[in-house]
């Protein structure tokens, strides 16, 4: 059922064996297997412990990149009601790669915009794997504006590898439509928040995580740029990707040192995935605690409390 | 084969290896292959005076050029915190940085100058190619920022050339960071009613045109300049497909409704001086070489005795359209 990463192999083999072992006394009654299966639980639980406790930076990659990891529209499944998808640019297309529309967050109209990466060969497909193009960031920069003017706040869910390196997105400005819409993040008069829910890939995270509050999943990354590209540049080799992870600073322990992100969410033992519904829970808790903290402030105090926050970025380095 | 291998990467290299050979009085056009003397070339802003292919130019050649009788003050940018990550990948970052400095002199990727343009007061900044790539990092956020306070100040318009491989993965998420910082700072410049000018010049590709270099009032590039957010490179191995000749090129996003002019750098001096007066709701510009400006601030009347008597001085010849301002 669960998909595993590769350094969870032992992991596998163990809950593999208690599956067999309960499927096995499913099918013969006489046996008794309870035991062996629940000191085989322990030992996989364990083990969970183990692997989890001290993940290197690559393997937050791999958890942040774990094809059952809950995405934008189960979040928006889970979180908002009377979710109203709006779509397109009024230009060109509706970009699929970017889910935006109304919705009620704990009975508050807001309006929310995330990557959706899709979860089956179709989906993904049609969603372009999360990688938006000019289209997506100009669909963004619309619901902003729609909710700047009516007041409602804006709720960011980033999960993108970067945006779409493709021939007619680099004709239509893919750079413009970054550039603004990170620029109509901070002229927005009303709140903003953001929560890295996977991977936060360069520009094309940034041009929704320009927040007054970012929160970060424990296992997520946001990155300049995707470990496997930076090795392949500075190491020249793209297999030098765990060395790339690690030099990058990419992981959300890290970033919260450097002042770049606000709060880390807790992720349930063995990532995400494994607890996708309690997971959201956890996301929903802080959405509702950043959107309080900016309540009482006014268009000017939303807008300077933004330009603060990221005229700040590098007041602070990871040396001792 | 393709124009990757053929065409982008000798003229990568040439940049790169230039430096090497100051001694050297004559320049291969890596363009055309005509041998070109160094002063002939540097007084047309390296700009092959045979096939009019743009060469690099460094921030204060560019400077020179630019400011009335080549005279600017820099502005100081504030010190970022120095490798704040710790980065190690086959170099320190530190080293990396060392080695920069001592190939190109200068301090960092971006020089900001306050000088006149056709006695029009201006805030300049210019990217360095040369300097690590002219990569985005701290630095280079500290130095926007100072330039658009500085120009908010002075009210005076901001012009930026940008040149830059994008961000600077040394620095991590804290470079991918200027892309926002760089953003207020072009904030504060519309706020103000500053006019805000970028000059693309090649490259242009990244987080950076992804963010301030795109922002401009008005958006100029350098003929056959090379701006994208990602790389062809990256795209053909994304499409496993080649590109359209000229594809990323200024003509190329000229034609696709991405900037308002493709202008020659000669040409640029007198275009930025018309285009910023007029933002200014100013007069014209009284054209051709100017002698460095008093010493006293100007104010911002027309100085129309140079241009009225009919024996003009010897140091201001009419105007060419040229706009080689050697002192």
């Amino acid at each position: 059922m669960t998909q595993y990463l590769d350094f969870e192999k032992p992991l596998a083999e163990i809950e593999g064996k208690a599956e067999e072992l309960r499927a096995l006394a499913r099918t013969n009654t006489e046996m008794d297997v309870a035991d062996e299966a629940a000191a085989l639980d322990a030992k996989a639980a364990k083990l969970l412990d183990d692997l989890y406790k001290d993940l290197t930076p690559w393997r937050k990659c791999q958890i942040a990149r774990h094809p059952e990891r809950p995405h934008c529209k189960d979040y928006i499944a889970e979180l908002f009601t009377e979710f109203t998808p709006l779509a397109g640019d009024r230009n060109f297309a509706d970009d699929l790669a970017v889910i935006g529309g109304l919705a009620r967050f704990q009975d508050r109209p807001v309006m929310v915009i995330g990557h959706e990466k899709g979860h089956d060969t179709k989906s993904r497909i049609e969603r372009n794997f999360g990688m938006a193009r000019p289209e997506g960031y100009r669909k963004a920069v619309r619901l902003m504006k729609t909710a700047d003017r009516f007041g409602l706040p804006v709720v960011t869910l980033v999960d993108t590898a970067g945006a779409y390196p493709g021939k007619g997105a680099e004709e239509r400005g893919q750079s413009e439509a970054i550039a603004r819409s990170t620029e109509v993040c901070l002229q927005v008069g009303v709140p903003l928040v953001s929560v890295i829910i996977g991977e936060g890939g360069s520009g094309g995270a940034v041009a929704f995580a320009t927040a007054n509050r970012v929160a970060m999943l424990e296992h997520s990354i946001y990155s300049v740029i995707s470990p496997e590209g930076c090795a392949s540049i500075l190491w020249k080799n793209a297999e030098k990707m765990r060395e790339a992870a690690e030099a990058l600073r990419l992981t959300a322990q890290d970033l919260k040192k450097l002042g770049v992100i606000d709060r880390i969410i807790t992720e349930p033992k063995g990532g995400a995935h494994r607890a996708r519904t309690e997971t959201m829970e956890t996301v929903g808790t802080a959405i509702a605690q950043m959107l309080k903290d900016l309540d009482g402030k006014d268009r000017a105090a939303l807008i300077a409390d933004r330009r603060r926050k990221f005229l700040d970025m590098g007041s602070k380095g990871l040396a001792a | 084969m393709n124009w990757i291998t053929n065409y982008v990467r000798p003229r990568i290299n040439s940049i790169f290896s230039r430096r090497e050979t100051p001694e050297n009085l004559w320049q291969k056009c890596d363009e055309c292959g005509t041998m070109l003397f160094h002063r002939e070339l540097s007084e047309n802003l390296n700009v092959c005076t045979s096939c009019g292919h743009h060469m690099v130019i460094a921030p204060r050649a560019r400077f020179a050029a630019l400011f009335d009788g080549g005279v600017f003050a820099e502005i100081a940018v504030p010190e970022p915190i120095a490798d704040p990550l710790l980065f190690r990948d086959q170099k320190k970052y530190p080293d990396r940085l060392k080695a920069a400095q001592k190939a190109t002199g200068e301090k960092e990727a971006m020089l900001v100058a306050t000088g006149e343009i056709g006695r029009t007061p201006i805030v300049a900044v210019a990217q360095d190619f040369s300097f690590m790539g002219g990569s985005m990092g701290m630095y280079v956020g500290n130095a926007i920022v100072a330039a658009a306070e500085e120009a908010v100040k002075l009210k005076r318009p901001l012009i930026l050339f940008s040149a830059a491989g994008g961000a600077r993965m040394q620095e991590g998420i804290l470079s991918l960071m200027q892309m926002p910082r760089s953003t207020v700072a072009v904030q504060m410049l519309k706020e103000a009613g500053l006019p805000y000018i970028v000059v693309l010049t090649h490259p242009t590709t990244g987080g950076v045109t992804a963010s301030y270099a795109m922002l401009g009032d008005i958006q100029i590039a350098e003929p056959n300049a090379l701006i994208c957010f990602a790389g062809p490179r990256v795209i053909e191995q994304t499409l496993g497909e080649r590109l359209p000749d000229g594809f990323q090129r200024a003509e190329y996003l000229l034609d696709h409704g991405m900037l308002d002019r493709v202008t020659p750098r000669t040409a640029l001096r007198d275009e930025l001086i018309s285009i910023t007066r007029m933002l200014l709701g100013l007069p014209p510009a009284v054209r051709g070489d100017l002698p460095p400006p008093a010493p006293d601030p100007v104010t911002e009347t027309p100085a129309p005795a140079p241009e009225a008597p009919a024996t003009p001085d010897a140091k201001a010849p009419p105007a060419t359209g040229k706009a080689d301002a050697k002192p």
